[in-house]
């Protein structure tokens, strides 16, 4: 049991006030900030991956022939003979007209109609997705399909560029993730120090009690319920604060829909978590408290 | 009942507090332990109601070793002895009926089962009307008769009592001492260090310890019988 059960009249022998003093505030300020470590964190995790999925089996080929109607031939034939390949999922010959209005947003032209964009000899792209499968293999096999319908054409796997991203936001994630290990070990260490002063405040009372007949299981049980109690009350301020702040954070979040900001998320597994941490919380604030005590009880006869 | 032998007590590396103590308490009989202030009475009591251990020697309680005992073991001997203490040691927060209650509610006695023999242990000791009163509210008088009443509510079989009478009036003294004497009648064997020799000479067939310097007065360490009543 988290929080154990005493009798009301077994409740009374320690004295009404909280005994935890400032331990309630402390650990509320620590639960919020674990929460958006970890929510962080998770949302890190879960956009690295995305991006580590989605880039994992991408290349773009560009051909780079002089001649624009090579070009566009090249481009078409590729990309028909790529579609064919059982180990590529889709091929897409991307439009000049894609090319110019993405170019165009550097250039200043909108719809690609700079003079000077459209002088510019832009290559041919073909985007082909590998299925599922063996990566370096499926690689070596394109590599042989484009040196025989784009000869000088080149293959860019999208890990290239995009894989140091997604390692740094890995990094990132793993970075939340021992920030939520330090945070709990404070968040221990905190009850650890309420639960020893709290036996040194009521050290006269513990040792009445010992002397007429109380166990230490008694005893710690009183202290555990009420330090569980006072830390249930700081979790559960910190929980709400952080749930505030994260649901505003999703709001916002909900209206950035462009480029690896849009990757983030928690999902439903990431929200089970975060909402299981403060039940762990309360969990292991008792379980500290109760090995803190029985500790300390074992040092008085 | 209580049995030392070759009992040695000391603190750390100093010299010994208590040397080659050595004693019988009979079931049922009245002993009072004097000796002057520093002869280590204090001492010899905390290792009579279970606070300390010896630090050599053979300590049985109840035909049991206590010196070997584990731990888990002493609070089932605790709840067979009552202790009254010179400063009380009532905790603050709680009523005299709670107070009084305690051993019993540590023993895991029921509220229904507890309330008449409390009820009936407020009476004994006069404060009926004064239950729901906190000890800083009440007399040092009123205080060691809730202390003598939360010692002696679990029937002990074994009572000690450290100057008991060392914060109250002479007549105050006298009443105790006679709680004392009524309980020692039904059975409960009782402890008193007292230095107070008028108190000694109160009680019939009581029988007399005398600690000096941390050694029974009497090396042999055989028990002697009080002086004759004044």
């Amino acid at each position: 049991m988290i929080i154990p059960r005493v009798p009301i009249q077994h409740r009374r022998l320690l004295p009404d006030r909280r005994l935890s003093g400032p331990t309630p505030w402390v650990i509320a300020i620590l639960m919020m900030l674990t929460l958006l470590a970890a929510a962080a964190g998770i949302g890190l995790a879960r956009s690295a991956n995305a991006i580590g999925n989605a880039i994992a089996g991408r290349v773009t080929v560009q051909i780079v022939t002089a001649n624009p109607v090579t070009r566009a031939e090249q481009a078409s034939a590729l990309r028909r003979a790529a579609a064919a390949q059982p180990y590529v999922r889709t091929a897409r010959a991307v439009e000049q007209a894609e090319l110019l209005a993405t170019l165009g947003q550097w250039f200043g032209g909108e719809n690609g109609e700079d003079p000077v964009l459209k002088s510019l000899p832009l290559p041919a792209l073909v985007d082909v997705d590998f299925v599922g499968g063996e990566r370096a293999g499926q690689l070596n096999q394109l590599r042989a399909l484009v040196a025989q319908t784009a000869p000088g054409a080149r293959i860019i796997p999208h890990a290239e560029w995009l894989g140091p991203v997604a390692r740094l936001i890995r990094s990132l994630a793993w970075v939340a993730g021992a920030l939520v290990v330090l945070m709990i070990l404070a968040s221990a260490a905190v009850v650890i120090m309420t639960a020893r002063a709290a036996l040194g405040t009521h050290f006269a009372t513990i040792e009445m009690l010992h002397l007429i007949g109380a166990t230490d299981r008694q005893i710690a049980r009183l202290f555990q319920r009420r330090i569980a109690i006072d830390t249930a009350y700081g979790i559960a301020l910190g929980t709400a604060v952080a749930a505030a702040i994260l649901l505003l954070i999703a709001w916002q979040w909900a209206r950035v829909t462009a480029g690896l900001a849009a990757t983030a998320s928690l999902g439903a597994a990431g929200w089970a978590l975060l909402l299981a941490l403060p039940l762990l919380a309360i969990a292991l604030a008792a379980l500290t408290a109760r090995q803190t005590l029985l500790a300390a009880l074992k040092k008085i006869l | 009942m209580v049995e030392f032998d070759s009992v040695g007590l000391r603190y750390g590396p100093d010299a010994e507090i208590l040397s080659d103590i050595s004693f019988n308490l009979q079931p049922g009989s009245f002993y009072f332990l004097t000796g002057p202030s520093g002869a280590g009475k204090t001492s010899l009591l905390k290792m009579l109601y279970l606070a300390q251990r010896p630090s050599r020697g053979i300590v049985r309680l109840f035909g049991e070793d206590l010196v070997a005992m584990p731990r888990h073991r002493l609070p089932g001997f605790r709840r067979r002895i009552g202790v009254v203490f010179q400063d009380f040691r009532l905790i603050p927060h709680l009523s005299a009926r709670d107070n009084i209650a305690l051993p019993l509610r540590i023993a895991g006695v029921s509220e229904e089962d507890l309330s008449g023999p409390v009820g009936e242990m407020l009476s004994w000791i006069g404060l009926s009307e004064r239950a729901d009163a906190r000890p800083a509210t009440l007399s040092g008088g009123e205080q060691q008769r809730v202390a003598i009443a939360r010692a002696v509510i679990a029937r002990p079989q074994l009572l000690v009592a450290d100057e008991p009478t060392g914060n109250v009036d002479p007549d105050m003294a006298m009443r105790l001492l006679g709680l004392f004497e009524a309980l020692n009648r039904l059975g409960t064997t009782v402890v008193v260090a007292t230095h107070d020799i008028h108190l000694i000479s109160r009680i019939d067939n009581a029988q007399m310890m005398r600690l000096e310097k941390g050694r029974l007065a009497d090396p042999t360490g055989a028990l002697r019988y009080p002086p004759n009543r004044a």
